[in-house]
């Protein structure tokens, strides 16, 4: 077939964009940022950031759980809507998304400063004003504040499409309400609830923006170095050998997830 | 359970929209501090359409959004219709690639765009590399997996009997494609182009990487304003574009409404017929 042809300037186009760049990091990884030599120095620098890397991790961790716990329950809910209301809700979640996140967290930072706007407000009322902001509690909010759609939106498509038939095949069959859900409707949403956690960690462990607005300096995260790495310290060998890792780090994260959940996907299939 | 749901859901929305609501109220505010309401006034939007720098980074975002997302939109389409005749291998080849920025976190995706960049430009000999161009590559390569992931589905959604139904009642192929399978996946097309749009418009990270001093964008900008005091006309800005955003979405919901209640209409003709 001649359409087949058709994406080929797509296909030259990614491979210009998106492989050769990751060919290019992996250059910059792996040589002297001043003699050009091949080195792994870079790459063995990152043992010194590796616990900046477990902190980006479990906090994105916990937000990431956070957002399920959330997240489900409104999916849930707006799935159950009538289709017209389902519409709506769902634009109300994706809008959002299409504002400027960094304007987003920055009234996060009036609402949570010490003489913001929560904090005006207990001290009206005569009370002594919260530690809310720069700290990690702050950086998980802002994570779980700026990714929920994220969760929502996969948990929501997966969860709309069980067939209802299911649901009352198992009432029938004498199963209560909570054992429906934990037998059918639970197990028939976890691609979603794979989806949701992906697309809620990756960018959350990556995040440069949230923890420099909402941390501490004691509470940087990987995405702070790198991004230090290229806007101040100068210093791209090091940038590209600490993206590289990360990029392999999350590459195991949702590889290690996805066989996970296919199995457990076959699992729930024979147990129906 | 379900009420406990329903009122679970409300707190949720007003959790979201609570910040905007905070930007929009600070966009009258006749103070200078975000946290204190001291009373209200309208000239921030005045200062807002008096104030050429922002208006003009405004323009430029608005330039690489609109370019990004129409060379995306035509580039990605033409590949989706190859990729749909693509069997095997080199069709899950190609669909990995596509999904390669959209796994990928944006930071890794800006630092490997810059350093492509400062790559070339050390092999060309050129300064300063970063600016208009390396932002438009840029934004066509995240923009172009919406594309192909919303035109996807409608290809496979469509009755393969119309274009052969065109062919036979004496289209060429080429008017096939326009008159018909155009028409067909048409939604598809423009819910890509919009959700590439907003996406390229408020990009800030990938934006952030590969931008230089000759050509900044909106996003870019207001990152660097927030080490500064914030100025208020910022606020008026976001209101506007929230509205301009909302009038946007509700049209692509309109459309898809619409689109629906055709397929249906057609569905219940055919049935009819046979």
């Amino acid at each position: 077939m001649k359409s087949k042809w058709l994406s080929g300037p797509y296909i030259l186009w990614m491979v210009l964009f998106t492989i050769v760049p990751l060919g290019v990091v992996l250059y910059y990884a792996l040589t002297d940022s001043i003699t050009g030599e091949f080195t792994l120095a870079n790459l063995a620098n990152f043992v010194d950031y590796w616990p900046i890397f477990l902190r980006s991790i479990w906090l994105s961790i916990f937000a990431t759980l956070i957002c399920l716990l959330i997240g489900y329950p409104v999916a849930y809910y707006i799935a159950h809507c009538k289709p017209t209301t389902q519409r709506l809700l769902q634009m109300l979640i994706m809008l959002p998304m299409c504002m400027s996140f960094l304007l987003r967290t920055l009234a996060w930072v009036a609402l949570l400063d010490d003489t913001g706007i929560i904090n005006n407000f207990i001290r009206t009322l005569g009370l002594s004003p919260l530690p809310l902001i720069r700290n990690n509690g702050a950086v998980i909010l802002g994570m779980v504040y700026n990714y929920l759609p994220y969760m929502i939106l996969p948990l929501y498509t997966v969860i709309m499409k069980i067939d209802p038939r299911l649901i009352e095949a198992a009432q029938d069959l004498g199963c209560n309400s909570r054992r429906v859900f934990t037998r059918v409707t639970l197990p028939l949403s976890v691609p979603g609830i794979v989806s949701g956690i992906t697309m809620v960690f990756v960018p959350a462990v990556s995040t440069f923006y949230i923890s420099q607005k909402l941390g501490s300096p004691g509470t940087i995260l990987i995405g702070d170095v790198i991004e230090s790495q290229f806007k101040a310290a100068y210093n791209p060998n090091l940038g590209a050998a600490l993206s590289l890792v990360l990029m392999v780090l999350i590459f195991v994260c949702v590889g290690i997830m996805n066989r996970f959940t296919s199995e457990d996907a076959e699992e729930s299939m024979v147990t129906l | 359970m379900r009420r406990f749901n329903k009122y679970f859901t409300i707190l949720v929305f007003i959790f979201l929209y609570i910040p905007m609501v905070v930007l929009a109220v600070a966009s009258f505010n006749k103070g200078m501090d975000i946290a204190v309401f001291k009373g209200f006034t309208l000239s921030r939007y005045k200062e807002l359409f008096q104030d050429d720098t922002l208006l003009m980074l405004l323009r430029n975002s608005l330039i690489i959004a609109v370019l990004s997302s129409l060379i995306a939109t035509v580039l990605g389409t033409a590949a989706a219709l190859g990729i749909f005749r693509m069997r095997g291998r080199l069709r899950s080849a190609v669909m990995t690639v596509t999904n390669i920025p959209m796994t990928n976190p944006e930071i890794v995706t800006g630092v490997s765009m810059a350093l492509l960049f400062a790559f070339l430009g050390m092999m060309l000999r050129i300064n300063s590399i970063l600016g208009f161009w390396t932002l438009l590559i840029a934004h066509i390569t995240f923009n172009l997996p919406y594309i192909i992931l919303n035109v996807m589905p409608k290809l496979a959604q469509m009755d393969p009997d119309l274009t052969e139904a065109a062919l036979d009642l004496g289209c060429t192929p080429t008017q096939a494609f326009f008159k018909v399978t155009l028409h067909e996946i048409m939604p598809g097309i423009v819910s890509g182009a919009l959700m590439a749009f907003t996406m390229s418009l408020d990009d800030f990270v990938i934006s952030y990487f590969v931008t230089g001093s000759g050509f900044v964008t909106l996003p870019v900008e207001i990152y660097s304003y927030t080490k500064k005091p914030i100025q208020p006309k910022v606020y008026a800005m976001f209101t506007l574009m929230f509205l301009v955003i909302l009038i946007l979405m509700v049209t692509m919901n309109l459309l898809q409404a619409r689109d629906r209640s055709k397929r249906r209409k057609v569905a219940a003709v055919r049935r009819r017929g046979i």
